[in-house]
């Protein structure tokens, strides 16, 4: 294997958790609502993730576990910010932070122990194929998921009925809910689809990407993600080519600190952070694209008038 | 069943009042199921958590050590969040303030003057409100989200941090330990009592930053500048307030104190700088914030409950032998029932069965 095919390899591990977690976010930004708890539900599933592998040997079943942990934990967060119409940015917040508070707690028997890696999926006879072939068809199966993903997403979202019902609940709650559609409901199962991504995405740094438990090991990944969904303006395969831009920096600045480049590694791990804010200052300085891609009631409490 | 929010007329005092205690209560309730499950007697875990710290005036001191950030930092928080600037690195702030505050005692040590330490404390607040001033310019001049690049900050400051007291900022007679030279006796913020205990200066800051913040918010044009601006940008704009000024106001505001925060930890409780000068102050001072219900004087108590929260997570630790990460994750409830019981000041709950679904739809009268 080449050296820029396992370059090019490593960097669709390093986009694929951002991906999903970001493509779940999507969902449940179009659906009008914002969930800073992205991190907090990305770190109940790795810890999830990597604690039922390890009890049950089996890598699938924590990777089932994770997604109804990252749903059933991003529950929390609907409840307060739809029924109890608490301050969205707020209750995101407070989900992270419980989410980084209890996945410490919970996975403080883990800490160096061996974990376990969803096997590979080879493609038969595909995955031979030079160049292309391993990098295409050689992946682990969460990067197939995360590519379908994305297209079922696009699809959902601009191709079906559901689709235009949900972004019309994000973008004017009250006309919906007047013609009868049912706003909270709706959301419900936005933000319960976003969790159960985040959760898979958490599952996937701690079976597939860094097979091990490490305390806050998302380390702002879900940050990222919430980022992604900006620079994409909001459409699904924009976040799948923001995904692999920044997956691209991550591991180009690993490469980078192998190499000894003489960039001391501290400033060289900075950089996808730093690379966030640019892309977002970059994106965000154009206020009409801004203003006609996010969704009008992304953020507002609404309570419906009986 | 379906839970059914009645807005009240008015916002209820009653609840104003009492939603932190509501919320206290609950997470004291929730803490003792958590322990419960872990295996431990809940009273007696709850007894080492929150009592425990305060039956010796050592420990006292502990408190008002671990209080001082959280209330210099949670105070200034109040202005950006009243003022509708979601600024959530104040972690970061609070590292850059340490930084440039302690600039003097590490690459200056032979520089022993009375007048190091009012430089270091002034530093660590032009340092925290530079480092704040970022995603407020960010906002303001391009539009960008504050509260991603605020964040994405805290991640950059961390790692500058590492990369000082690991490279050229290592102590060269430190065998190799990753921490800067240990501060010369004018850079260390002295004790308030030395008499009965530890606690410094810092936490004298964090009060007086309360009084001067409680009355700016409550007594002057200025507070009521930030609290129409945050409520109502169109208003505020109609009023002649500049929201881009507000921004800046804000974010310098908490960053100086975040970095004054900083500072302090690092020349009081510390002595010297290590990759590692915070339990995450920073993020814990945003629950102080809210559960303060962002009036500085609230946040006092607040930084006060939420310091005993780290002491009762080592004393318990000791003691009753659980990790001391529950502490976060009681922190992290916390958050949650206050946000849920403010829901309480501006509106009803009422619960309402399957069946009576329809008679909603008779005339409005009780919407």
């Amino acid at each position: 294997m080449g050296m820029l095919e396992s370059i090019l390899l490593t960097i669709a591990t390093a986009a694929t958790p951002l991906l999903i977690a970001a493509i779940g976010e999507l969902v449940v930004e179009r659906s009008g609502v914002l969930n800073l708890g992205v991190e907090g539900m990305m770190i109940m599933g790795a810890v999830t993730g990597f604690g039922v592998a390890l009890t049950t040997g089996s890598p699938w079943l924590g990777v089932f576990a994770a997604i109804l942990v990252g749903a059933v934990f991003s529950l929390l967060f609907g409840f307060l910010t739809l029924t109890l119409v608490t301050n969205q940015v707020a209750t995101g917040l407070a989900l992270t932070l419980l989410g980084l508070g209890i996945s410490g707690m919970a996975g403080e028997a883990f800490v160096g122990q061996p974990g376990l890696r969803l096997a590979r999926l080879d493609i038969p006879g595909l995955s031979d194929l030079p160049v292309v072939g391993r990098l295409l068809f050689g992946q682990d199966p969460i990067f197939y998921i995360s590519i379908a993903l994305t297209a079922a997403v696009a699809y959902f979202l601009f191709r079906t009925r559901a689709g235009l019902t949900l972004r019309s609940v994000g973008d004017n709650h009250t006309s919906a809910h007047a013609l009868g559609i049912k706003v909270i409901a709706i959301r419900y199962m936005a933000v319960m689809f976003g969790g159960a991504c985040a959760g898979l995405a958490g599952a996937y740094l701690s079976l597939v990407y860094t097979p091990q438990w490490v305390e806050n090991m998302t380390a702002g990944r879900g940050w990222i993600a919430l980022a992604l969904v900006v620079f994409a303006s909001w459409r699904p395969w924009r976040v799948l080519a923001g995904a692999y831009l920044f997956g691209g920096v991550s591991i180009g600045q690993l490469h980078a600190q192998a190499f000894g480049v003489g960039i001391p590694s501290q400033l060289l791990s900075s950089l996808p952070y730093l690379a966030t804010v640019v892309v977002l200052v970059i994106i965000s300085r154009n206020r009409r694209l801004t203003m006609v891609n996010t969704p009008a009631s992304l953020g507002r409490p609404f309570v419906p008038d009986r | 069943m379906r839970i059914e929010l009645v807005k009240r007329p008015q916002h209820s005092a009653l609840f104003s009042a009492l939603s932190p205690f509501i919320a206290l209560a609950l997470t004291l309730v929730a803490g003792a199921i958590m322990f419960a499950l872990l295996g431990k007697n809940p009273v007696q875990a709850l007894y080492l958590y929150f009592i425990d710290p305060l039956r010796e005036v050592w420990s006292l001191h502990e408190l008002a050590i671990k209080a001082a950030p959280l209330i210099l930092i949670g105070v200034g928080l109040s202005v950006c969040f009243l003022s509708n600037n979601w600024n959530i690195g104040a972690e970061g702030q609070f590292i850059v303030g340490a930084i440039i505050g302690s600039i003097l005692p590490v690459l200056f040590p032979e520089f022993q003057s009375w007048i190091v330490l009012p430089i270091m404390l002034l530093l660590g607040i032009v340092g925290g409100a530079a480092y704040g001033s970022i995603p407020a310019l960010l906002k303001v001049r391009f539009n960008t989200n504050e509260i991603l690049t605020s964040l994405m900050l805290v991640y950059v400051a961390q790692l500058f941090l590492d990369w000082l007291v690991r490279g050229p900022w290592r102590n060269p007679e430190g065998f190799n330990f990753p921490q800067t030279r240990s501060f010369h006796e004018f850079a260390i913020l002295p004790e308030l009592l030395p008499a009965s205990g530890r606690a410094n200066w810092g936490f004298a800051f964090a009060i007086i930053a309360a009084i001067v913040l409680w009355f700016l918010l409550s007594k002057t044009l200025k507070g009521f500048e930030i609290k129409v601006l945050g409520q109502s940008p169109r208003a505020g704009r109609f009023a002649g307030f500049s929201n881009a000024r507000m921004v800046f106001f804000a974010f310098l505001v908490s960053g100086g104190l975040a970095g004054l925060a900083g500072i302090s930890e690092v020349s009081g409780a510390i002595g010297h700088l290590q990759p590692s000068i915070s339990p995450g102050y920073g993020f814990t001072a945003i629950i102080v914030a809210f559960l303060g219900r962002l009036n500085p004087l609230g946040i006092v108590a607040a930084g006060l409950v939420l310091a005993l929260s780290y002491l009762g997570g080592e004393a318990a630790q000791i003691s009753l032998g659980v990790s001391d990460k529950v502490a976060r994750a009681f922190q992290g409830m916390l958050l949650f029932f206050v946000l849920a019981s403010d829901t309480l000041i501006h509106y009803r709950i009422r619960l309402v069965g399957r069946q009576a679904a329809p008679a909603a739809e008779a005339p409005h009268g009780n919407a």
